[in-house]
């Protein structure tokens, strides 16, 4: 693997305001794959869109197999050969496989789509990729992981000799990241070359021939095989030495504050679960994706109601039958899509921070009390450590470690008994999750109870004092602090023997 | 939001100036005043609707409202024998359960507000229609004491012209809107929901209340409104009593500034959206009375282009900032 395929050099890109690549330089060769590394706003997402054509550069070269491109629009560097996998899927799920596959260059006969070569086209991409899926099946069933493999698919239809994937394993499970990681070294030995963009740095190890780092625009250096290691890589994006990383410690468990019995949600409405939270205890919920983490956390601050199931809180009982009834009793919610289920983008920082808070803050309930709600929401501000310009700053500007310190941070006012955080630091730089960690810390301290579900078993070993680790429903076993390992997750998650 | 609501007001303030130097008429205090009284009329309704843009939906049904009302009011009165504080507080109730209905049926059971109006679009008037045997309907010369509430005027002092009592009406519901939005909790709510439904629930805010609440805002409104029309032209015929005037309030929300996603909305850009159509109706009339079978063709391109050149200006102003 020595021919360079693409080389760009001193690539400059501003927007309004900030400098977001400041001359950054890269090289991939032919059947390589190149993990671009960086915390948000490092400009990774800024150099993927330019290499795809996304986003023209203002300065700088590109050297695409041998010669300079300037491609001024995405369908020109995909008939080039590069193509970009969103990290938001971009998948028509009303139609089936291959028509995804072929979406937008349909093989066509005397201007009528052919359905039938279309079919055994796209089967054969699929078959490459090594899964067995027909052609025929409809993409809104399919899991995360399949959903994936059809986007590679329709990348490789397109004769693609260069993939950037962005974050492609944010919400595959771990089994499914493996049979990922297997059709890139099927790829790779194809001599397609891969970009591969991802926090996971546990991931990055194990499939990268070669690492490059980006720090504010430029670039901060470059690990070859043999160096890539954890540590390394967490230097490179800080700049400095992030010890002790996590460093949770265990408390004393405090009383129970709430149980959970007999709770069965409306995807497993077959499977109950049950289990306690204590005050100042950090509980993981782990399992593969669709195992039935995020219901369980939906039934308890009412957002999917429970079909059955007997919870208190306190010493009282507790049926929420809607997010305000959580929400009142002291149960809140950081929802795994903190864009359309935690922010109102378009609204400030400041309206984020207090809109939970609003009636409690307003005179008589309903006049709102504007000093009352500008200090609480800067001192959130000041608290979480949200890098805004201003509070009147939209939402949408921030980078996501921002906007997740401020879906955190507008519950803080409202004095939480038990929170409830749905992969917090999914698509977070290492910074902005060292801070929600430390915050994390700081309330259980307070006396809440934390229970969060995570993807990134690294994380789940770093904060649990307990983990509860689903398999398809049911509670597969649950592990304290001294036996938790990733295997002993794993094993459970994946439906093994459990231990208790 | 002042930068949307300006480039709509000088788009007004050129319609007015050409207006008026086209024609001589518009600035004679008698088109001053009857411009000053539709303004009212239809500024009443378009604040109502807005209410329901701004959460992201839409109601068509506000001409059959207006119909429902409007007829109602001297079907009971004239033909029924009711007394007029009776028939008045049936006829708003009425408008208020309708709206209730229109977001129970929205909320509880997820229908679109699109069918559901339009739903109601048919059915109100039809009703109405039934009720009255499709007669023309008035109040003669009777009620003039009651009437007075829309076809009084204020005079204002040494002023050529008089305040129609439409117009103080409208400012009196402006005023209550605005306060509304910008110092209640329920404003803040309402347009975070408008925003992102999911996210407003989520945090805690009893989303359907409002938006229910929006509805029977935007029925109360265009029933009100629906009375004043009535009492004012002194006859109502069921089969075109209040034909498209939802088209007219949407529109004029739209201009105002209303993103028919929602979230956005100011009650100050809805009144200049109002006045602006009312000011091209009369333009036309005015200024090209022969064409005034193209109406609806003008105001349509109208309205096209100050959408296109408001998109263009929030560019525009995106890539500057």
């Amino acid at each position: 693997m020595s021919a360079t395929v693409l080389a760009v050099e001193g690539i400059v890109k501003s927007f309004p305001g900030v400098q977001a690549l400041k001359g950054v330089s890269l090289t991939v060769a032919r059947g390589e794959v190149l993990a671009v590394l960086g915390e948000n706003g490092a400009g990774k997402s800024t150099l993927m869109k330019i290499l795809a054509g996304l986003q023209q550069a203002d300065a700088g070269k590109m050297m695409w197999q041998g010669r300079e491109v300037h491609f001024s629009s995405a369908s020109q560097a995909l008939k080039a050969g590069i193509a970009l996998i969103h990290q938001e899927l971009n998948l028509s799920e009303n139609l089936p496989a291959g028509a995804n596959v072929f979406l937008g260059r349909e093989p066509q006969r005397w201007g009528v789509l052919d359905r039938r070569q279309m079919n055994a086209q796209a089967q054969q991409l699929l078959d490459r990729l090594g899964f067995g899926l027909p052609a025929e099946t409809a993409v809104d069933g399919l899991s995360p992981g399949k959903k994936q493999l059809i986007e590679i698919a329709k990348a490789l239809a397109t004769d693609a000799q260069l993939l950037i994937m962005d974050e492609p394993t944010a919400s595959l499970s771990e089994a499914e990241t493996q049979k990922l990681f297997e059709v890139i070294r099927g790829l790779q030995r194809e001599g397609v070359s891969v970009i591969y963009i991802s926090h996971r740095l546990p991931e990055i190890e194990r499939i990268a021939d070669r690492v490059t780092v980006l720090r504010d625009g430029e670039n901060a250096g470059e690990l070859a095989r043999g160096e890539i290691h954890h540590d390394a890589m967490v230097r490179l994006m800080v700049g400095r030495e992030l010890s002790d990383f996590y460093q949770h410690q265990s408390l004393e468990p405090g009383p129970e504050i709430m149980s959970v019995r007999g709770l069965r949600t409306r995807a497993y409405p077959r499977h109950e679960v049950s289990f306690t939270l204590r005050a100042g205890e950090v509980v993981g919920l782990a399992g593969l994706v669709g195992a039935g983490r995020t219901e369980i956390l939906e039934a308890l601050a009412g957002l999917t109601p429970a079909v059955v199931g007997e919870i208190s809180l306190g010493s009282q009982a507790y049926a929420p039958q809607a997010p305000y009834d959580a929400v009142e009793r002291g149960v809140m919610l950081v929802p795994e899509d903190r864009k359309q289920q935690g922010l109102v983008l378009d609204a400030s920082v400041a309206d984020n921070l207090t809109l939970p808070s609003l009636t409690r803050m307003a005179r008589f309930g309903l006049w709102r009390d504007f000093s009352r709600e500008k200090a609480c929401a800067d001192e959130q501000i000041a608290a979480m450590q949200i890098k805004v310009s201003h509070a009147g700053q939209s939402a949408r500007q921030l980078s996501g470690g921002n906007q997740q310190k401020i879906v955190i941070g507008k519950w803080l006012a409202l004095g939480p008994k038990v929170l409830l955080l749905d992969e917090p630091t999914r698509g977070i730089d290492v910074g902005a999750k060292s801070e929600i960690y430390q915050w994390m810390e700081t309330l259980v301290q307070q006396g809440i109870a934390v229970l969060f579900v995570s993807s990134d078993l690294e994380e789940v070993l770093g904060l649990a004092d307990r983990v509860l680790v689903m398999h398809e429903g049911r509670l597969a076993g649950e592990l304290s602090r001294e036996n938790m390992s990733q295997e002993a997750i794993m094993r459970l998650a994946t439906g093994g023997e459990g231990s208790f | 939001m002042m930068k949307k609501t300006l480039g709509i007001f000088v788009v007004f303030v050129l319609i007015c100036l050409l207006t008026a130097a086209l024609s001589d008429v518009f600035l004679r205090p008698q088109n001053v005043e009857n411009l000053i009284m539709r303004i009212g009329l239809y500024g009443i309704m378009a604040i109502g609707v807005s209410f329901v843009i701004m959460t992201g939906g839409i109601d068509l049904s506000l001409g059959s409202m207006v119909c429902l009302t409007g007829c109602g009011l001297p079907w009971l009165l004239v033909k029924v024998g009711w007394s007029p504080p009776l028939a008045l507080l049936v006829l708003l109730l009425v408008v208020l359960a309708l709206g209730w209905t229109h977001g129970w049926m929205i909320t509880r059971w997820h229908l679109q507000p699109f069918i559901v109006t339009l739903c109601g679009l048919l059915i109100y008037r039809g009703v109405m229609r039934g009720l009255a045997a499709d007669q023309s309907l008035g109040f003669g010369t009777a009620y003039d004491g009651l009437r007075w509430i829309a076809t009084g005027k204020i005079p204002l002092g040494s002023l050529p012209i008089a305040l129609p009592m439409p117009f103080v009406w409208l400012v009196i519901v402006a005023l209550l809107a605005f306060g509304f939005l910008r110092f209640t909790v329920w404003g803040q709510h309402l347009l975070a929901l408008g925003y992102n439904e999911e996210a407003a629930k989520n945090s805690g805010i009893r989303t359907n209340r409002l938006i229910v609440a929006s509805y029977m805002i935007c029925a109360f409104l265009a029933g009100f409104a629906g009375l004043l029309f009535s009492m004012d032209v002194n006859s109502a015929q069921p089969s075109d009593f209040g034909n498209f005037y939802e088209l007219y309030a949407i529109a004029a929300a739209v201009l105002g500034g209303c993103s028919l996603r929602g979230g956005q909305g100011a009650v100050l850009g809805v009144l200049i959206g109002t006045a602006l159509m009312q000011v091209l109706r009369n333009m036309i009339v005015l200024v090209f009375p022969a064409q005034q079978n193209m109406e609806f063709a003008i105001i349509g391109f109208v309205i096209l282009l100050g959408v296109l050149g408001d998109e263009w200006f929030k560019r525009y102003f995106a890539k500057r900032s």
